[in-house]
């Protein structure tokens, strides 16, 4: 019945990512973001955390149940950390969680295992194409079926990891149906492109990749002839960034928050006065009203639901909320807010992707 | 754990006020709205036996609360309760109040019952006082309840009211002077039926909140006076008007709570009306979603009839300007919804959710006046015309903003609170 507390293991869990947030990546993520490179061992410590086992059954090697709920917890306080490392620690659930869903028993077992592994996977997920009407559900990359095989053309771009994946999901429009291959990284006809140049989350690498006539056996189709579901994986990647987008809201807030009370101007701290306190109490509303949005899409989702109208509302909101957010956080700082000195305006910068992106995470 | 699970029982019970909704108020919220200061008779006829039996339920509960055997039971060796589990009846209420707010806002505030001025007993009021007062509610003629605290020199700053309340010291009766303002119910809970109203005076001016207290005045007192009936933008149905006390004469125990020093936790005074708000926020916030939800179902179908129907598949650059605009509507609807029902829910289960509270009748006030505005806009000449309700809702919406604390005053209690400072530090 209507309830808002975590329960225990939620708890623990968060508690968790928030000291791996609070020691590890806090530490590092301004420098990953000038260098355009995240510490390996800082990666390492993410995934140790094991958040992606621990939605997997038991019978592939993981140790838990999955549900959306406990997903949408992670990733906001993964991304309150920082957005870059957050999506490269979950950069694996691009793949393990879409066999979860939609992959046929042969598929699962070849892949579900090695996402307990200690070592991370080196495998990513390719959906968003270089194209300004981007529509993950009618994507202009093809997929067409000849004998045993599929060939696949087009472009994608934000690949994250392309470089070192050794297998790729390429999404593709076959027959007017958005669904997914397996690529392996040294598939004839696959080839990485330049780093992506963006606006935000420089520290992750993210690919543009090219298929030229790109065949993988028609046994590499996830799900098999039947294909995917792709609405309930996009769903699932909708409440993954709209969590993430809670999280990098939060930091923005929470710092502006803390700034506010000790910055002093006109003789007294600047929270004193109410353009900035109800600027503050606006962003504080505009958060728990994002979150409350991603978890209820979440849970709707546990439940069987198709919750593809939630998510597109939400996704509409929070998009917005978080922009805004942002934006009065760097506010607050005044001039301070525009210099990288200063974490906000990365925050604002990350934010602002949000609304660029489909499929970048997943929960 | 987190869920937004609806128990079913309430979730029938909703059904049913759907009914009530459609029957007996929108029916006749166009001719209420056109001849303010009218009674709706046919949703007070048709609510009062329902309120009667809400009422009758939570006076059992109170007896409850007393020892089981009601006014006897004071000597109160009820204080080992076994922890109980959560109280989802706060939530009832809300859906209620969400799908009367559907049918007819301005209607809905007439509801038969002690309303706020219950919520008032209820929070500072002494489980006898409680029974003694609200007992009427349950019986003969349909009545209401009221709270006054707004007075012409004291809005948002209600702690600097003037109106007095001294003791005589030779009949041990209170004497009321003083004028409130804006008071919902007034009429109908003074004049109109044998209700009460709940008054915020000061028992010492010099004492600043410390002084004030709340005092039950009933139905038909000598003294009190109906100065003014307003005539407002929306909420018509609504009975508003200023009162005027003049030497009015009550009871000593009609001081709602103690004046016992040894018993601090019953003399609640001015604590006792900002605690009030912890449930009445929520439920204006219901309120607000209610009428949001009747501007957003209604567009929603006009637009269809267009052919304007959305597809939550389609990316945003292939939304029109309008598909925009309506999936904004729902979305902030919904937003408004969950924030109202998660500070419901800490309630339930026993948080305190002051913060909630405010954040959802900040939000909620905020949204409708967005969304019904928006629905005028959207169907063009039509959300302008009197011959559809869109405009009207339009109206109703705006109270939502200022009632109960301020758009501004819940967001000034939302800083405060995020900042943790208090009333000095924060104007
Ligand atoms: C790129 C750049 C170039 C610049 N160039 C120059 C230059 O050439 N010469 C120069 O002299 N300066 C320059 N500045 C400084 C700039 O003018 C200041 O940053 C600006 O005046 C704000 O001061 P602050 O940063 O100390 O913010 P603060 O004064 O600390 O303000 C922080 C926040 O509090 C708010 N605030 C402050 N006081 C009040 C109040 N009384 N009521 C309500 N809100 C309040 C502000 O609006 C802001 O949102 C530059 C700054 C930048 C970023
Ligand atoms: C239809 C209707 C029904 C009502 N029903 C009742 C009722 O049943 N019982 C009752 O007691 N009252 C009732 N009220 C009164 C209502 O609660 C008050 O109108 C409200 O509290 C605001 O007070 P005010 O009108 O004096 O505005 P003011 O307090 O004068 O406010 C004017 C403006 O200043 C802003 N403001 C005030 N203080 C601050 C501050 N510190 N910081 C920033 N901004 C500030 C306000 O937000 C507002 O925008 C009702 C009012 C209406 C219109």
């Amino acid at each position: 019945m209507l309830d808002f507390r975590l329960d225990e293991e939620q708890k623990m869990l968060t508690d968790a990512i928030a000291r791996y947030a609070n020691e590890r990546m806090r530490k590092v993520f301004r420098d990953a973001e000038e260098d355009g490179r995240i510490p390996p061992e800082v990666v390492q410590a993410g995934w140790e955390l094991g958040i992606l086992p621990t939605g997997l059954p038991e019978a592939y090697g993981g140790f838990g149940e999955y549900t959306a709920l406990t997903g949408v917890l992670a990733s906001e306080e993964l991304a309150w950390g920082d957005l870059a490392i957050a999506l490269n620690v979950m950069v694996p659930n691009l793949v393990a969680v879409p066999v979860m869903l939609c992959g046929t028993e042969a598929q699962k077992e070849a892949t579900l295992p090695q996402f307990c592994d200690e070592v991370m996977p080196a495998m990513t997920a390719a959906l968003t194409e270089p194209v300004v009407k981007f529509d993950p559900y009618k994507l202009k990359t093809t997929a067409v079926r000849e004998n045993d095989e599929y060939v696949l053309n087009g472009s994608k771009t934000a690949v994250p990891l392309a470089e070192t994946a050794e297998l790729i999901l390429v999404y593709a429009n076959e027959d007017g149906q958005t669904q997914a291959f397996f690529v392996p990284a040294d598939a004839a006809g696959l080839s990485i492109d330049k780093k992506a140049k963006l606006m935000g989350i420089k520290g992750l690498p993210t690919f543009m990749v090219t298929l030229a006539d790109c065949r993988v056996p028609a046994a590499n189709k996830l799900g098999g002839e039947e294909g995917i579901n792709f609405g309930l994986i996009l769903n699932h990647s909708r409440i993954a960034l709209g969590a993430a987008a809670v999280g990098v809201a939060r930091a923005g807030y929470e710092y502006a928050l803390d700034y506010a009370k000790q910055r002093v101007q006109f003789g007294e701290p600047i929270a004193h006065k109410q353009s900035i306190a109800f600027m503050l109490a606006d962003m504080a509303t505009d958060i728990d009203e994002a979150r409350l949005l991603v978890w209820e899409a979440a849970w709707q989702m546990d439940q069987g639901h198709d919750i593809t109208r939630d998510a597109a509302l939400m996704k509409q909101r929070v998009d917005d909320i978080v922009v805004l957010v942002a934006d009065r956080a760097l506010q607050v700082l005044g001039g301070y807010g525009y210099i990288r000195e200063y974490p906000v305006e990365l925050w604002l910068r990350n934010a602002r992707g949000f609304a660029s992106f489909d499929g970048l995470a997943i929960v | 754990m987190i869920s937004f699970e609806i128990p079913e029982s309430i979730v029938n019970q909703s059904q049913m006020t759907k009914m009530v909704a459609e029957q007996a108020m929108r029916p006749y919220s166009r001719e209420l709205d056109e001849h303010e200061h009218e009674r709706p008779d046919a949703f007070v006829n048709m609510t009062w036996p329902f309120a009667q039996q809400m009422m009758k339920s939570s006076l059992r509960s109170i007896e409850k609360r007393l020892g089981g055997n009601g006014t006897n039971g004071t000597n109160g060796t009820n204080g080992h309760a076994a922890p109980k589990g959560p109280d989802f009846s706060i939530l009832g209420f809300i859906m209620m109040v969400e799908q009367m707010s559907w049918g007819d806002a301005g209607q809905y505030l007439c509801l038969p019952h002690p309303m706020l001025g219950g919520s008032a007993v209820q929070a500072a009021g002494t489980p006898e006082q409680q029974l003694r007062f609200l007992k009427k509610f349950t019986e003969g003629d349909p009545k209401w309840g009221a709270m006054a605290i707004t007075e012409p020199g004291a809005g948002s700053d209600n702690s600097s009211m003037r109106t007095t309340a001294v003791l005589d010291p030779d009949t041990n009766e209170w004497i009321l002077n003083g004028e409130k303002i804006f008071i919902t119910n007034g009429k109908l809970a003074l004049e109109d039926s044998d209700g009460l109203c709940v008054v915020w005076a000061t028992i010492d001016p010099n004492a600043g909140r410390a002084g004030i207290k709340s005092f039950v005045v009933e139905g038909h007192t000598p003294g009190v006076s109906i100065a003014k009936q307003e005539h407002k933008l929306g909420i018509r149905a609504s009975d508003t008007v200023a009162l005027h006390f003049d030497n009015v004469r009550l009871p000593f125990g009609n001081m709602l709570g103690t004046l016992d020093p040894q018993q601090p936790a019953a003399n609640k005074g001015f604590k006792g009306a900002m605690k009030t708000f912890d449930a009445s926020r929520p439920a204006v916030a219901a309120s607000a979603v209610g009428i949001a939800r009747a501007a957003l179902e209604f567009t929603r179908e006009k637009l269809a009839e267009e052919g304007i129907v959305l597809d939550y598949t389609k990316p945003r650059h292939e939304l029109t300007a309008i598909e925009r605009d309506l999936m904004e509507m729902e979305v902030r609807h919904k937003g408004a919804w969950l924030l109202t029902l998660r500070a419901v829910g800490m309630m339930a289960h026993g948080e305190s959710n002051r913060l909630a509270a405010s954040m959802c009748k900040f939000r909620a006030g905020e949204a409708v006046t967005w969304i019904t505005q928006k629905g005028v806009e959207l169907l063009g000449p039509m959300g302008y015309s009197r011959e559809w309700l869109a405009e009207k809702w339009m109206r109703d919406a705006k109270i939502n903003d200022i009632y109960e604390g301020t758009k501004q005053i819940n967001q000034l209690i939302i800083a405060r609170s995020i900042l943790g400072y208090s009333r000095r530090e924060l104007k």
